[in-house]
């Protein structure tokens, strides 16, 4: 019997603006690739476009995706709220309204109108499942939890939820009381909790009370056919400006600041580095005041938010990328770096580092040795290479299809047990 | 008959410290880890090893014997950091029953690199065996065993050795035995020794491990396997670190009481005996050559230099080391040329090895790095400094030169 997975997802192509979507897309087109069934519910502002789906508005099968369905739902909500980039396509007239009515800014991240529009999302999704056959709900970050309590309810099917990142990743110890409350409400209602690395099944045992037995580790993938090489790397170059990397959103979770301390220590000892920071954030201007206030406004380059092909004709020029990040629970991103030939630097609070082994690993607020290490890696071209190569070959290990084994055999053990 | 031969390494590099790009001072050594980890190892391993050895040749009155080699390094930091177990190294020599072999002092690769570098560091060493030991070593080991033909002319021309030991590795042994004495091509009377490594590597390596469908190794069974040569064999050579008294086997695995008893089992046997190297170099004929024209070494399965030069930033730090040498001598600097030696140490890039890090491996437990990047960088970093010194150095005594020619 195969089994069909009612997925509460993020952000298919073009639209990536992170982590989570890359992990549901990723993940999604795995899963069908084993000939599992998923039906997908995509939250969309209207109209929309995807790439590599039809445009019918109900249901849309999505190419290279044979046992995927996806169902639209309408929604306000973007993959990071408000931590993330704004929407590259106009929403619809209705859906704008109700975005105008979500303050700017403020104190807190999220606005009283996201709690609401978390809800209208949870009873559309309700809606949607009346009419659909599954047999798991699956329910990627806190934002999809009431709606997948809901239906479990409903439907009586057992809920999975996955834990790509908690309150405590994205503000450190500013915990939205709400936020939480949902979360570990969605843990606690789910059969089982997946979570993207022991790092963050960890955080969801001690800060959210879940039973251990109940928390599994799937780790994340990357796709190889997602970039394309069409132009080989320039070579080592003899002189001239260096790049170093940062790419991801510019807030307190990734640690920008952390980036701009090391690279002013850098800086004293080589004064022809470039420091380029591609993302967009919360924190964006207090980053770009401090990089003046450093005094090495000069050496950093920022891109704002970048799409995929942009990011990698930045990865194109870079000769290291580093991910300082405060509390990462898995890190994409640097695999994808790799993919693209260029060496990591990467935060021992992330998910990755517990796992990856050709990579330089820092603890973030350490960054007289995240200076010590970039500037290794810029003086020395051997070191550099060796990181390169053999990290190339570790990151094609982390394979979609290994993570969707794993998603199965959990869906498995779930519906045996139920 | 069939001879024993024993041969313990005991050696401690000078661990480097944490060292940044940013650091200035010339203090590159972990002298409060490398403290510890000597007080440690003496206490687990040198001294109730050597207590049990004195006993045992006492109690068997000169019939049973080992030899050591002791590298520079270690007895430098034994003097320092636990006096007491260099003492016991030294009651064990005025037994005389107990050899000391020569080695690089700092235990290198300098033969790979510098062959003047090599001569002035195996005369380094021999001198401060004499000096510590009393006796002038006859029989000379290379870092790791490291060996090959031109190794053995080299040590011959430098004169003063009877033998020389290495790995009998089967790629160079073919059908033959490492039971026997050899010779190498091209040498008019140095001998070679070959490690035995099926029975050393029970005891260095096999000694604890439950899965072994030979555990528990007792010494009875191990004697029978040594006496079972007698007729097919001179000399079963037993080469392993020390340290796998006590610190790579701990006390718990039986091993000390396995070392007890196994000079009394093996000498039940009327046909077998202990001899050190440089008596079964001097018993037994050579019955063969052994042709080596590539590097081999004891260490892991492929018996190479993989382990130190297996990858391009081991590589690269070595020669980048080795380049320094002409502005080091030049500097007229003592402690400038000190720390080069101690770099030249082979664990500082054993430390870079990636060929086993894939799989955390033994090479983890002797590593003080969480990874080979972090332990090149470290070395780098240290090499850089050390470069500004002899550039310094160099400038002051210019200075000096043109001063004293001043009028």
């Amino acid at each position: 019997m195969s089994i069909t997975s009612l997925m509460l997802g993020w952000e298919f192509p073009p639209l990536i603006s992170g982590g989570l979507g890359t992990a549901c897309h990723g993940l999604t087109k795995a899963m069908s690739r084993r000939g599992m069934r998923v039906t997908f519910v995509l939250p969309r502002h209207k109209p929309m476009h995807f790439a590599e789906m039809g445009d019918d508005v109900g249901v849309a099968s999505v190419k290279g995706m044979r046992n995927v369905r996806v169902r639209p739902v309408e929604s306000s909500l973007r993959a990071y709220g408000r931590f993330g980039p704004k929407p590259i396509h106009p929403v619809s007239a209705a859906i704008e309204a109700e975005l105008s009515d979500e303050p700017a800014g403020g104190p807190t991240p999220y606005g009283p109108s996201l709690e609401q529009e978390v809800f209208r999302y949870a009873q559309r999704v309700m809606r949607i499942a009346e009419r659909e056959r599954f047999d798991v709900i699956h329910a990627h970050d806190w934002m999809t939890f009431p709606a997948g309590i809901a239906v479990a309810a409903c439907s009586r099917k057992p809920l999975i939820v996955q834990v790509h990142s908690t309150e405590f990743d994205r503000t450190g110890e500013h915990v939205n009381q709400f936020v939480y409350d949902i979360e570990r409400q969605g843990m606690h209602a789910a059969t089982r909790v997946i979570t993207v690395s022991n790092y963050t099944r960890n955080i969801v045992i001690t800060r959210y009370a879940v039973p251990p037995e109940k928390v599994e580790v799937v780790y994340n993938g990357v796709d190889p056919s997602a970039w394309s090489r069409t132009t080989p790397r320039p070579p080592w170059p003899a002189s001239g400006d260096r790049n170093v990397l940062f790419v991801g959103r510019i807030t307190m979770q990734k640690g920008p600041e952390y980036f701009l301390y090391a690279a002013k220590k850098v800086l004293e000892k080589l004064p022809n580095v470039r420091f380029i920071m591609a993302g967009d954030g919360d924190r964006l201007h207090g980053i770009i005041e401090l990089a003046a206030w450093l005094g090495i406004g000069h050496r950093v380059r920022f891109t704002r938010f970048l799409p995929s092909q942009e990011v990698q004709r930045a990865y194109r020029m870079a000769d290291l990328y580093v991910m300082p990040s405060v509390s990462e629970p898995f890190g994409i991103a640097p695999l994808e770096a790799l993919l693209n030939d260029v060496p990591i630097l990467i935060s021992k609070q992330s998910g990755l580092a517990e796992t990856f082994r050709h990579a330089l690993k820092v603890d973030f607020w350490d960054t007289l040795e995240m200076a010590n290490k970039i500037v290794a890696v810029l003086r020395h071209k051997v070191l550099a290479q060796s990181l390169l190569a053999n990290g190339q070959a570790e990151a094609r290990r982390f394979r979609w299809e290994d993570s969707a084994a794993k998603v199965n055999d959990i869906y498995q053990r779930v519906l045996n047990v139920a | 008959m069939a001879s024993v031969c024993f041969y313990f390494q005991v050696h401690q590099p000078y661990r480097l410290r944490h060292y940044t790009i940013f650091d200035e001072t010339a203090d590159y050594f972990d002298g409060f880890k490398n403290a510890q980890i000597c007080r440690k190892v003496a206490d687990k391993c040198y001294l109730p090893t050597n207590r049990l050895l004195l006993d045992l040749i006492n109690e068997y009155e000169g019939r049973f014997k080992v030899a050591f080699s002791i590298t520079g390094v270690v007895l430098e930091q034994l003097g320092e950091y636990a006096p007491d177990a260099l003492a016991s190294f030294q009651d064990l020599a005025k037994t005389g029953c107990v050899e000391f072999l020569a080695e690089t002092y700092h235990h290198t690769l300098s033969f790979l690199f510098s062959p003047g570098e090599f001569a002035s560091q195996v005369r380094a060493h021999k001198r401060l065996i004499h000096d510590t030991f009393g006796q002038t070593p006859r029989v000379f080991r290379n870092t790791e065993l490291i060996y090959n033909n031109s190794l053995a002319q080299a040590v011959e021309r430098l004169g003063g050795f009877d033998a020389i030991l290495s790995e009998g590795a089967d790629h160079i042994l073919g059908y033959r035995s490492p039971n026997y004495v050899y010779r190498p091509p091209n040498t008019r009377h140095v001998k070679l020794l070959l490690k035995n490594y099926r029975l050393s590597d029970d005891i260095a390596f096999r000694f604890s491990n439950r899965d072994w469908s030979e555990w528990p190794l007792r010494a009875d069974k191990f004697a029978h396997w040594i006496n079972a040569v007698n007729g097919n064999g001179y000399v079963v050579n037993l080469f392993v670190d020390y340290e796998t008294f006590g610190e790579h086997q701990w006390e718990e695995t039986g091993i000390f009481e396995f070392l007890r008893h196994l000079p009394g089992e093996i000498l039940k046997h009327p046909d077998t005996d202990f001899k050190t190297p440089s008596e079964a170099a001097a018993a037994y004929e050579a019955v063969d050559t052994i042709d080596v024209p590539c590097f081999i070494s004891w260490a892991d399965v492929e018996r190479d230099l993989s382990a130190w030069l297996g990858n391009p930033m081991q590589h690269n730090a070595i020669t980048e080391l080795y380049n320094l040498e002409g502005l080091v001598k030049s500097s007229n600097d003592p402690d400038l040329l000190t720390d080069w030696r101690r770099l030249q140490t082979s664990d500082h890039f054993y430390y870079m090895c990636t060929k086993w890090f894939a799989d955390g491996d033994v090479h983890k437990y002797f590593n003080p790095y969480d990874s080979p990047y972090d332990s090149y960088i470290n070395f780098m970093n240290v090499l850089d400094h050390l470069r500004c010194r002899c550039t310094a150095s160099t400038a002051d005594s210019g200075k000096e030169l043109a001063a004293a020619a001043a009028p």
